[in-house]
C-alpha cells in the first residue's frame, strides 16, 4: 500500500515528460492572446479560468472576430465534451470522493494528466488514495501551464505584427488533429467540418463554430453506423 | 465546463453509442478554426490559391503527421510561411 506522498510524488514524475510539449504550447497561447489584441490581465486570466491551451485560444479568437459571449462560451463546452469520457472514465476510481473534492479534481484534470493518471490507476486498482496521483500529475501541469502563458503573454508584446502570429492559431490544431487522417472514418467527418464551416462562416454571431461541429457529429454518427 | 464534466458524470450514464461518437469529437470540432484559418482573411474573403498559408499548412501536416510533435508542427509550419512572405 502506498502513502499520499508517494503517490503524489508518481503523479508529479509521471506528467514530467510532458513539459516539453506543454511549456512551450503554453508560451504559444500566451503570445497569440495578445497577438489577438487582448490585453495581458484578459489573456492571463483565461490561463486560470479555463486552463486549457485549445480553448483559451478559441475562446479569445471567437471574442476577437466579434462572436458573442455566448457562442465562445458554447464552442468552448463542444471542445471539452471529451471530458464527458474522462469523466465517465474516471469516476470508477473516485466514486468515495466527495462531491467538494471531486470538482477540485475534475479542475486539474486536462488531457495529459488524465491519459497519466488513468494509466497508474489502471494498473493499480487497489490501492486507497489513487486521487493523489491526479492531485499530482494535474498540480504540475497547472503550475507549468501558468509559468509559460505568462511568459508567452511577455513574449507576445514584444512580437510584431507583421509576422502574422496569427497563423499559428490554424496550425496549433492541424498538430491537435493530424495524427487521425490515416483513418478514413475520421477524414470524413473533417472535410465535413471544414467545409461546412467555411460554407456557414458569414451567418451571424460566428454561428458556425456551433454549427459545423453539430453537422460533422451528425455525420460521424452516420458513419459509425455504417461501420457496423 | 469542463469541472462539471468530470464531477457529475456516473459511469453509466453514457452509452456505448454516445461514446463512439464523442470519439469524434476532436475532428468534429477543430477543422472549424483550421479552415477559417487557413482560407478566409482578415478581411472575410477567400484567399488565392497561392497563398502562403496554404504552402505552411501542407508543410505542417507532412511535419506534424511524420514527427507527431505539436511543437515542431506549428514551428515548421511558421517558418515556412514566413519563408514566403520574406524572401520570395
Amino acid at each position: 500500500m502506498l502513502s499520499k506522498k508517494q503517490i503524489f510524488t508518481k503523479g508529479i514524475l509521471a506528467v514530467a515528460p510532458h513539459m516539453f510539449s506543454v511549456i512551450p504550447f503554453g508560451i504559444v497561447c500566451g503570445a497569440i492572446g495578445i497577438e489577438l489584441g487582448f490585453s495581458p490581465i484578459l489573456v492571463y486570466a483565461m490561463s486560470i479560468i479555463i486552463f486549457g491551451g485549445a480553448s483559451q485560444i478559441v475562446f479569445l479568437q471567437l471574442l476577437s472576430g466579434g462572436a458573442s459571449a455566448l457562442i465562445a462560451v458554447t464552442s468552448v463546452g463542444v471542445i471539452n465534451s471529451r471530458h464527458l469520457l474522462y469523466g465517465a472514465v474516471l469516476s470508477e476510481y473516485l466514486e468515495k470522493l466527495s462531491f467538494i473534492k471531486k470538482l477540485l479534481i475534475s479542475y486539474l484534470v486536462v488531457d495529459q494528466g488524465f491519459a497519466e493518471s488513468n494509466k497508474f490507476f489502471q494498473k493499480n486498482k487497489n490501492e486507497t488514495h489513487l486521487h493523489y496521483h491526479l492531485l499530482g500529475s494535474g498540480g504540475t501541469l497547472w503550475i507549468c501551464w501558468q509559468i509559460s502563458t505568462l511568459a508567452g503573454i511577455i513574449l507576445g508584446s514584444f512580437v510584431p505584427e507583421e509576422l502574422g502570429l496569427k497563423f499559428a492559431v490554424p496550425l496549433t490544431f492541424i498538430a491537435i488533429v493530424v495524427q487521425d487522417i490515416k483513418k478514413l472514418d475520421h477524414v470524413i467527418v473533417m472535410i465535413t467540418c471544414g467545409l461546412s464551416s467555411l460554407l456557414f462562416f458569414d451567418a451571424p454571431f460566428k454561428s458556425y463554430i456551433i454549427i459545423s461541429p453539430i453537422i460533422a457529429l451528425f455525420v460521424a454518427a452516420l458513419v459509425l453506423r455504417l461501420k457496423k | 465546463m469542463r469541472m462539471t464534466m468530470v464531477a457529475l458524470v456516473d459511469r453509466h450514464l453514457l452509452g456505448e453509442r454516445v461514446k463512439a461518437v464523442l470519439a469524434y469529437v476532436p475532428s468534429a470540432v477543430f477543422p472549424a478554426i483550421i479552415f477559417p484559418g487557413i482560407f478566409i482573411n482578415d478581411y472575410g474573403t477567400f484567399i488565392e490559391m497561392n497563398d502562403p498559408k496554404i504552402f505552411g499548412a501542407i508543410v505542417a501536416i507532412l511535419v506534424g503527421y511524420f514527427s507527431r510533435n505539436v511543437i515542431a508542427t506549428i514551428i515548421s509550419g511558421l517558418f515556412s510561411y514566413w519563408i514566403i512572405i520574406f524572401l520570395l
